[in-house]
């Protein structure tokens, strides 16, 4: 098992190369201009300028190249030196979003504990909730409550977030007032009502991701319980005599997992990037929210750099599934 | 089923497993409902704007605004267009994309996701590629697939025809990768079981292994890959009408008009539910005839 | 009795409290909310509205546009005139005189050093400075002394209230800027994000596309001012939720143009929490006709070049008709309510350049059918009219926006009462007005035959903005598809007036060349078919005061009179 995580770890480092080079290669290609949303009051000659200042005069490869080299060498070093108080970078150029002209990892560092906490907890609630409901609506098919599960979690998947987010805003904010409708990033929680409040304005991203990531999971735990149930590994625990309790939870469970483990961890690469839609609905400065703005704005190094991390993590967690069907089933062998 | 007393079976006349399957599938209550939703909802949308006869496009600005009324089922937009007529045209758009992107996308995920599974050897360089366009950001590969190809599609099929196959193939293909990582991991459980070495031991070919044995037994997250992708194909649509890159603007899809609604939901909130709830009815009646045709197809429910 | 006099004049005093003793700092904070997020506050750097209106709070120009369109005095002390002697007699020089004690927040003294100082910022050949086209023309910049600015210009220059005056050209400080020059300028993220500046607010914290936190200048330069003692400036999001969050829930004081429905902001405002407000600027909604024939059969290359005129559009009749059959008074009802006005003209303000013209204003279907058959456009299968085996087909595009999508399904439907069918198409605004050159859905490269979006003018002279639509302008492919004059319109008669126009420093006799130009481009040709003039429409709290609605400059230009209503 180490030396297959090993080799595959690895493995890793010229696929996400590739990976970084393919996105590189689409943002290139696909059509969009970092001066587009300038007003138009800005003369065509003036534009050019500015698209020369940017680094975008050089040659694609030039670029990459550069970009590689920041992300290796100028900017690792700056983290040591703000570590240590070295100066290995020297004062050279870090990687400079075209938007904002500030370093691309400053920004990211500023979003991540929002997008934790707010997208993470949504997360986190999703899954807590999914597993329960997913392992009830398949032991009791067709109970009322199994009824009931999929009703909502159908609802919930085939509304979009922009939707649900919008009516929640409209019901608790505009008419009963309850809850924020805009997350006051500025927030800093030191003690009781400063928490409260905290919670208030949370309250609402956190209900819409749960409910969208519940939906999901829960469907496929209740699929791969229900497949699970009636294998003949069941009956004979159950003429063993065990409980009901056991047999579920332990053998039926256990063998249900792995669709479920692949979904979760696909989800949770997402967590890092943010949930789009509901930061941009409820204000809240997570990296989703920056994704969007860059890639609307055409800032090529601010996607580029955030899409590498996400492949990053896509990579890394999908390796973390893989360890984990051969705990979940030691069948599973990697040689 | 060989234990089956032989007077019974002798007493009913030989069949098609599929009668066995039908057979199975009527008895499942969510599954008829199911049918009958789907069955309901294809039937308004193909007839409905032949039997309303509304013009879905036409403006009428006078009447813009307007509340449900008798002339206005379901109200008018902003521009005073029928909002009955535009769910009914926007429904056979919408199912039509939700339908074949989703197809697609299933197709592609369990091709790959059962060849990575079942072949070691094509196993890792498959997986890669699945992390590749997990990893894609999709709003730049969307733009560009619509500039490279817009044009050339749009000259060959004509506008409507050319936007829908590029929405499809947009839609599909970047949406397989987690169908393809599920039913791999399923793959790689059941490779090893007892049957599946059984069968192998006597020399069962691959592909027979993989039709007969291995994906009949994956079939339950494909049926909750295909009912999730339905809605996330509808939805990748209207994100896509919204940002320009679908149907021209007039087109209005459900996704469409979900968009649209959501500016005026403190003014007319129905603009929003309606075609949320015929959404949400689509996406429910699919999911349910999806439960009836796992239960249908599995042989250790069926007859029980 | 006596008691409730005494009383009620003492709320009266209480209610008139901030207007007569104003005092700094005494109101708190104060909310306002962009949903277009600010990433820089150098404008510099960085040409976008919402850049540019983020950083005039904290930097200020020597003089700014009022409301009206007049200019006043901000750092300078009066507005230079050739009557008071500060514009020199050639039109070559402009002389500005700063007010004197002038301190930056950080305490340290304004001088004409900081001015030169700027100019050489945003002039420096690797800068890439967003506002240059500011300094056009300009060929020095000097301090006579500490407090006297000289601007000379190459040529004579009728407007010399480029540089340095307006939201978009403010005064940096040159002591915290020095080391920023040229490449380095993106480099100083500390000063980018928190420049020093005179404002009547200084930074205290910047956090890029989301939210600046903003105190008052200690060093300001009235004393009494601003009211505010913060200021929350949130970023993010989109109209509806800004609208929403002052005209609904009242967590917010001041929301920023408000691109609704006016039905929607009609109800938003019905919840009584504040009040959306509107003022008219030069920006108008406008079609544009392609000269140039784009159809895909042509080679690349060739497409929307003067190579192949139009064969529908270059016929006028064609276009007036296709002007006439709109009913501009429901476009600007449905699209902009009280924030629209109907316009024949592409320059509607100031009221001096704006020509008389309204012969578009009445909708006039049978007019259009008539023009179109008296060119041989005869009404022929499925209603659509043909000529010479020509369909009156059009392709129509816009960049993706809910009204301009209301608008082109309602002109697609007046074109069609006229016989002219209309293929919708729209492109998402970051490609569509992005100049890539390798993209097909560009405004400028314009693969169609007739495009809306809308485009204004910087300040009160419409000179530049007019002469963008000489011939030398037309993008095409030797220019990299740059260019501002999109339509490919070239008429070597309206050259002349635009080289006319530069030479002219008479004020009426500019005036006259401007009307003249704009009626070419409009009535006369029906180049450019102008539909709504468009205002700005902002929302404001009942309880914040002091707001006067600006669009010849920032809408923050004087966030410094804000105040509590109490």
């Amino acid at each position: 098992m180490l030396t297959f995580a090993l080799r595959r770890l690895l493995m890793a480092v010229p696929t996400l190369l590739f990976i970084s080079l393919v996105i590189f290669l689409l943002l290139e290609l696909a059509p969009g201009d970092p001066v587009a949303d300038m007003p138009l009051t800005i003369p065509p000659e003036v534009r050019e300028k500015i698209r020369i200042s940017l680094g975008l005069g050089e040659p694609m490869h030039v670029r990459y190249a550069l970009w590689l080299y920041n992300l290796f060498v100028t900017e690792p070093s700056y983290w040591i030196d703000a570590l240590f108080g070295t100066d290995l970078a020297q004062g050279s150029q870090r990687i400079i979003s075209f938007q904002t002209r500030a370093p691309v990892f400053d920004t990211i560092a500023e979003r991540m504990p929002q997008t934790l906490i707010v997208v993470g907890m949504g997360y986190v609630v999703g899954v807590l909730i999914a597993l329960p409901i997913g392992i009830i609506s398949a032991y009791r098919q067709y109970s009322v409550f199994d009824q009931i599960g999929t009703f909502i979690s159908m609802v919930g998947f085939s509304v979009p977030t922009f939707v649900t987010g919008v009516m929640l805003i409209v019901v608790f904010s505009v008419w009963l007032g309850w809850f924020p409708s805009i997350y006051d990033t500025t927030l800093q929680v030191t003690d009781w009502p400063s928490f409260v409040k905290q919670m208030r304005q949370m309250v609402m991203p956190v209900f819409v991701l749960a409910l969208y990531n519940a939906a999901q999971i829960s469907r496929y735990m209740r699929a791969s319980m229900l497949d699970n149930m009636t294998q003949d590994y069941v009956r004979t625990a159950r003429a063993k005599g065990m409980s009901e309790r056991v047999v579920i939870l332990k053998h039926v469970l256990r063998n249900s997992m792995i669709p479920v483990v692949t979904v979760i961890a696909l989800g949770v690469p997402g967590v890092f990037t943010g949930a789009i839609i509901t930061e941009n609905v409820f204000k809240v400065n997570g990296l989703g929210q920056q994704l969007l703005l860059s890639i609307q704005g055409n800032d090529a190094p601010m996607v580029l750099t955030i899409s590498f991390i996400f492949a990053i993590l896509i990579v890394l967690f999908n390796l973390i599934a893989d360890l984990l069907y051969g705990l979940l089933d030691p069948r599973i062998r990697y040689d | 089923m060989t234990d089956l007393p032989d007077s019974l079976a002798a007493a009913r006349p030989p069949r098609n497993q599929w009668w066995d399957v039908w057979d199975q599938f009527r008895s499942h209550k969510g599954a008829l409902i199911g049918s009958v939703i789907l069955a309901l909802t294809l039937f308004s949308v193909l007839a409905g704007p032949w039997l309303w006869g509304v013009d879905p496009t036409f403006i009428n600005i006078r009447m813009r605004d307007q509340p449900p009324s008798l002339a206005h089922p379901l109200g008018t937009d902003q521009l005073g267009r029928d909002m009955l007529a535009r769910l009914f045209a926007g429904g056979q758009i919408t199912i039509a994309v939700g339908m074949t992107a989703m197809a697609l996308s299933i197709l592609l995920g369990t091709l790959i996701g059962v060849l990575a599974g079942y072949f070691r050897r094509i196993d890792g360089p498959l997986m890669r590629l699945t992390d590749l366009f997990l990893a894609l950001p999709l709003l730049p590969l969307l733009l560009l697939m619509v500039m490279l190809f817009r044009e050339p599609l749009v000259g060959s099929f004509g506008p409507e025809g050319g936007i829908f196959a590029l929405i499809v193939v947009a839609i599909g293909v970047t949406s397989w990768m987690q169908t393809a990582r599920i039913v791999r991991g399923d793959v790689l459980a059941l490779k090893e079981r007892e049957f599946v070495l059984a069968s192998r031991s006597i020399g069962t070919p691959a592909r027979r292994m993989i039709l007969r044995h291995i994906l009949p037994n994956v079939m339950s997250p494909i049926m909750v890959s295909a009912t999730l992708g339905v809605a996330n194909a509808v939805i990748t649509e209207s994100a896509l009408s919204f940002l320009g890159l679908g149907f021209p603007p007039d087109f209005p899809t459900w996704g469409r008009l979900l968009n649209d609604g959501l500016a005026y939901i403190n003014l007319s909130p129905e603009r929003v539910i309606w075609p949320a709830i015929a959404l949400s009815a689509l996406v429910l009646s699919i999911n349910y005839i999806g439960d009836g045709l796992r239960d249908a197809l599995d042989p250790r429910i069926r007859g029980r | 009795m006596k008691m409730r006099t005494a009383l009620l004049g003492a709320a009266a005093a209480f209610a008139f409290a901030p207007m007569a003793q104003a005092e700094r700092g005494t109101d708190g904070n104060v909310n306002v909310i962009y949903w277009q997020a600010p990433s820089i506050l150098n404008p510099f750097l960085s040409g976008g509205t919402k850049d540019v209106e983020a950083s005039s709070i904290i930097l200020e120009p020597l003089a700014r546009y009022n409301p009206e369109g007049v200019l006043v005095p901000f750092l300078a002390e009066e507005i230079p005139t050739l009557e008071n002697g500060g514009v020199s007699e050639d039109l070559k020089s402009i002389t500005w005189k700063l007010q004197p004690d002038l301190l930056w927040s950080d305490g340290t003294p304004v001088t004409a050093e900081d001015a030169v100082f700027t100019w050489q910022y945003c002039t420096h050949p690797e800068g890439g400075c967003a506002q240059l086209s500011k300094y056009n023309g300009v060929s020095n910049v000097e301090a006579v002394d500490d407090l006297t600015i000289k601007i000379s210009f190459e040529d004579a220059q009728p407007n010399p209230y480029g540089p340095m005056v307006g939201g978009q050209s403010p005064i940096l400080q040159k002591a915290q800027f020095e080391n920023c020059l040229g490449t380095k300028a993106p480099e100083c993220t500390d000063a980018n994000f928190g420049p020093i500046g005179t404002g009547p607010f200084r930074v205290v914290d910047f956090r890029t596309n989301d939210v600046i936190q903003l105190e008052a200048n200690p060093n300001y330069r009235d004393p009494a001012k601003p009211a505010f003692a913060t200021m929350t400036f949130k970023g993010g999001g989109d109209a509806e939720a800004a609208g929403r969050a002052v005209l609904e829930t009242g967590e917010f004081d001041y929301a920023w143009n408000l691109q609704l429905a006016p039905t929607v902001i009609a109800s938003m405002a019905a919840a009584g929490k504040g009040k959306a407000i509107s003022a008219f600027g030069t920006l108008v909604e406008r079609i544009e006709v392609n000269m140039t024939w784009a159809d895909p059969s042509l080679p690349e290359g060739e497409r929307s070049t003067a190579k192949h005129p139009h064969p529908i559009l270059s016929d006028l009749n064609v276009r007036k008709a296709i002007s006439m059959a709109i009913d501009r008074e429901i476009l600007t009802e449905i699209g902009y309510g009280q924030a629209g006005r109907a316009t024949c003209n592409l320059v509607p303000a100031p009221a001096a350049y704006a020509s008389p013209n309204t012969d578009c204003m009445v909708q006039d279907i049978e007019g259009a059918k008539a023009l179109l058959e008296q060119s041989g456009w005869t009404v022929g299968a499925g209603g659509i009219r043909e000529k010479d085996g020509m369909q009156l087909k059009l392709l129509f595009q816009s960049s993706t926006n809910a009204v301009r999508q209301d608008f082109q399904a309602l002109i697609k439907q007046w074109w069609s009462e006229i016989g002219v069918e209309a293929e919708l198409k729209n492109v998402a605004g970051s490609v569509f007005f992005g100049a890539d050159p390798g993209s097909p859905d560009t405004f400028q490269k314009f693969y169609a035959d007739v495009e809306m979006y809308a485009n204004n003018f910087d300040g009160t002279d419409p000179q530049a903005y007019l002469a963008s639509y000489t011939c030398d302008k037309a993008p095409r492919p030797e220019t990299q598809w740059q260019g501002e004059n999109v339509n490919r319109f070239c008429d070597p008669a309206y050259d002349e007036v635009v080289e006319e126009l530069a030479r002219t420093g008479e004020i009426t006799r500019r005036q006259e060349l401007a009307i003249r130009l704009n009626e070419i481009l409009t009535k006369d040709t029906y180049t450019i078919i102008p539909l709504v003039d468009r205002g700005r429409v902002s929302a404001h709290s009942n309880s914040l005061g002091g707001v006067s609605l600006n669009t010849w400059d920032s809408e923050m230009w004087n966030v410094a009179d804000w105040y509590r209503v109490k």
